[in-house]
């Protein structure tokens, strides 16, 4: 059972919803990020979600667009950040997941990275650029060094298409909850329960929601229906409104914490 | 020539050899799906064909002339060079074929809206006239740096009703504001329709665009033919992205003797590193929605591209050109700043014609294929713009100078 599964199944075993932040590696600086998915993880995070820097990410807002800029100005690349994910998993129980764009992963090879990113100790990949018709030999790869190679559907999906992501995506489903890039959001989109729930008719595969999940509240709502909910943008923005990586550090502490507060409560009917 | 050649090379839609391909987040898929559909059932259906025809031949001023350059070829030592004249359709270049294309596919599909990207302000331009007389909402994507050195274009399209939107990410030039054109189609993906300005993107958008762009190639084949009583020995075009290079090519891809010359910016020159050199330059990768060439480094984060043409200033290109060029159906070269800026002035003296500065690279590569092909080659080279947009920034470079 791959490091998402088993975590997955404890969770439900719980009756406890899993929290993925997300963080762009790099950002404020490589020697920050280890301290900050650290926090991240010591304050309740079930799994995280490490961003590796692209020039041109086009599904990102500007919070996470910036944190990019940042972080390829600090010299992160994706040599840099499988280096990092290695010194980070002795050190660190909770699922480590890079997101990232398809240029980076196919300049390395689908091939080499899998391979890289398999002995770095990467347990899940997201990329939003690569559906599974253009990257069936990259999530082939993946799949064979047993890297879970994560899929995204949406509210525009069609249920045909929906049925099949669910069952071919690994790990989890990542259901995106609106159209439109990352970013907080002053309300959640409408209809994201409905979309779970037909995604979870097609396959017994956990769903996690991101895009535009920004506090605590709105995560509770989600864990309602989802598996887990990723929080993206709003958990930069602290980063990046952080005066030095110590207090970005406690910042991160403090919002995992309140995030994940409302989805620890047990007693939740599947 | 195989048949897969003669047609362009798309095995199965939306494929050029290893390139094409649709490259982007989930939330576009059901969009693509949705424009591909129309694509063959409204683009390619008669009555479609019969309303476009009509603009392109009344509103556009379809055909544009092919028109001999006489003291251009006297000045050049030989040659008999014709020059597609795009820079006489409505709005000053090629990019109208192509909107009016598109937004009335909008129009059938019912989408009000209309957003779209652009470098140099011509596509942008094309698309806020297209949407004016279609009675759409036109929103344009242009990089900061871009609405700086291009602002008659910028007060041209607001003029149209158009609202245009700077984009200060990234190099803020054409990529960014692709990029941005892309973000914004993804949250408003079901009420706005997307009109990209070359043959790029992810599929369908590659076959669409040429397939409306092709009119230049179809009408300059019949025109030469009627001139010279055969086939000109090469086509001359400038390429960005490459869409009036396409729309050149493609008619004649089956016409084997005639060779197919594709100019790329050079810049400060390839070996400063300050260019658009894509095709020359570039590797295989993953780009804006397709899989082509791109200027990119080891890591794949994409080089910001550079040319004194806002228009060429891009380190992607259409897939179907990646793919010209491995079969080597298609020839790549590259010409500077400099070369472009004294082909622009030449031409102006010689002919009375101000081109584009995108179109003067395609210029400033005729000397070269002259001395290859000898005195008597007939080259038809793709005039695809006028210069009047740029105006400003060739005072500003000669007054440095």
């Amino acid at each position: 059972m791959s490091r998402l599964a088993a975590r997955f199944a404890q969770l439900r075993a719980r009756g406890e919803r899993a929290l993925l932040p997300f963080l762009t590696a790099g950002d404020p600086s490589l020697e920050a990020t280890p301290e900050l998915v650290l926090a991240a993880a010591a304050a309740g995070a079930d799994a995280i979600e490490i961003g590796v820097p692209f020039s041109d990410p086009i599904a990102e807002g500007p919070v996470i667009q910036r944190a990019s800029e940042r972080a390829l100005r600090a010299g992160a690349n994706l040599r840099r950040v499988l280096q990092l994910v290695a010194q980070l998993r002795p050190q660190i129980e909770a699922p480590l997941l890079l997101m990232g764009y398809a240029n980076p992963f196919y300049a390395m090879g689908a091939e080499a990275f899998a391979a890289e990113a398999a002995e770095a100790g990467v347990d899940g990949v997201i990329c939003p650029d690569l559906p599974p018709e253009e990257g069936a030999d990259f999530y082939a790869a993946l799949a064979e060094r047993g890297v879970d190679g994560v899929l995204m559907a949406g509210p525009t999906t069609t249920p045909q298409r929906l049925a099949q992501l669910a069952r071919q995506t690994r790990g989890f489903l990542y259901y995106v909850s609106l159209t439109g890039v990352t970013g907080a959001r002053n309300r959640l989109a409408p209809g994201i329960e409905a979309g779970v729930r037909a995604a979870r008719q097609s396959a017994a595969i956990p769903i996690c929601v991101g895009f535009g999940v920004s506090t605590p509240e709105q995560a509770g709502e989600i864990g309602r229906y989802a598996d887990g909910v990723v929080v993206g943008s709003a958990l930069v923005s602290r980063i990046e409104e952080a005066a030095n990586p110590g207090a970005a550090a406690e910042s991160v502490a403090r919002f995992v914490a309140a995030l994940k507060a409302p989805l620890a409560a047990g007693d939740r009917a599947v | 020539m195989s048949a897969q050649a003669a047609q362009g090379g798309a095995g199965e839609p939306g494929r050029f050899g290893a390139y094409g391909g649709r490259y982007v987040p989930e939330t576009l898929v059901a969009a693509l799906d949705e424009l591909e559909e129309a694509r063959l059932q409204i683009a390619q259906s008669a009555p479609f064909r019969a309303e476009l025809g009509k603009l392109l031949e009344h509103y556009a001023g379809r055909p544009t002339p092919l028109y001999r350059a006489r003291r251009l070829s006297e000045a050049l030592g030989g040659g008999r060079i014709y020059l597609k004249r795009e820079d006489l359709a409505h709005t000053g270049a090629h990019k109208i074929n192509n909107v009016l294309g598109q937004a009335l596919l909008a129009r059938h599909m019912g989408k009000r809206r209309v957003i779209a990207e652009t470098g140099a302000g011509q596509h942008g331009v094309a698309t806020a006239t297209a949407c004016a007389l279609l009675g759409l909402e036109c929103e344009v994507f242009m990089g900061a740096e871009d609405v700086a050195r291009q602002a008659p274009n910028v007060f041209r399209m607001e003029l149209l009703g158009a609202t245009v939107r700077p984009v200060q990410s990234g190099s803020q030039t054409l990529k960014d504001a692709i990029n941005e054109a892309m973000r914004e189609w993804v949250t408003f993906v079901r009420s706005s329709y997307y009109c990209i300005g070359s043959v790029m993107g992810p599929h369908p958008y590659p076959t669409l665009v040429r397939d409306f762009q092709r009119v230049i190639g179809v009408e300059a084949r019949a025109q030469v033919l009627a001139a010279e009583g055969r086939l000109p020995d090469a086509l001359l075009a400038c390429v960005g992205g490459g869409s009036n290079a396409m729309g050149l090519f493609h008619p004649f891809i089956a016409d084997e003797g005639v060779r197919m010359l594709g100019v790329e910016p050079g810049g400060c020159g390839v070996a400063s590193g300050r260019h658009g050199a894509t095709l020359g330059e570039g590797q295989p990768g993953i780009f804006h929605g397709q899989r082509s060439v791109v200027l990119c480094d080891d890591d794949g984060q994409i080089f910001p591209a550079h040319s004194i043409s806002a228009g060429l200033d891009y380190p992607g290109v259409g897939p179907e050109h990646a793919w010209l060029r491995d079969s080597g159906r298609a020839e790549y070269r590259s010409a500077t700043d400099d070369e472009a800026l004294q082909a622009l002035l030449d031409l102006c003296r010689l002919e009375g014609i101000l081109p584009a500065l995108e179109s003067a690279h395609a210029l400033a590569a005729l000397p070269g294929l002259l001395a290859e092909l000898g005195p008597e080659a007939v080259i038809v080279l793709c005039l695809s713009g006028r210069g009047d947009k740029d105006v400003p920034l060739v005072r500003e470079r000669l007054r440095a100078e």
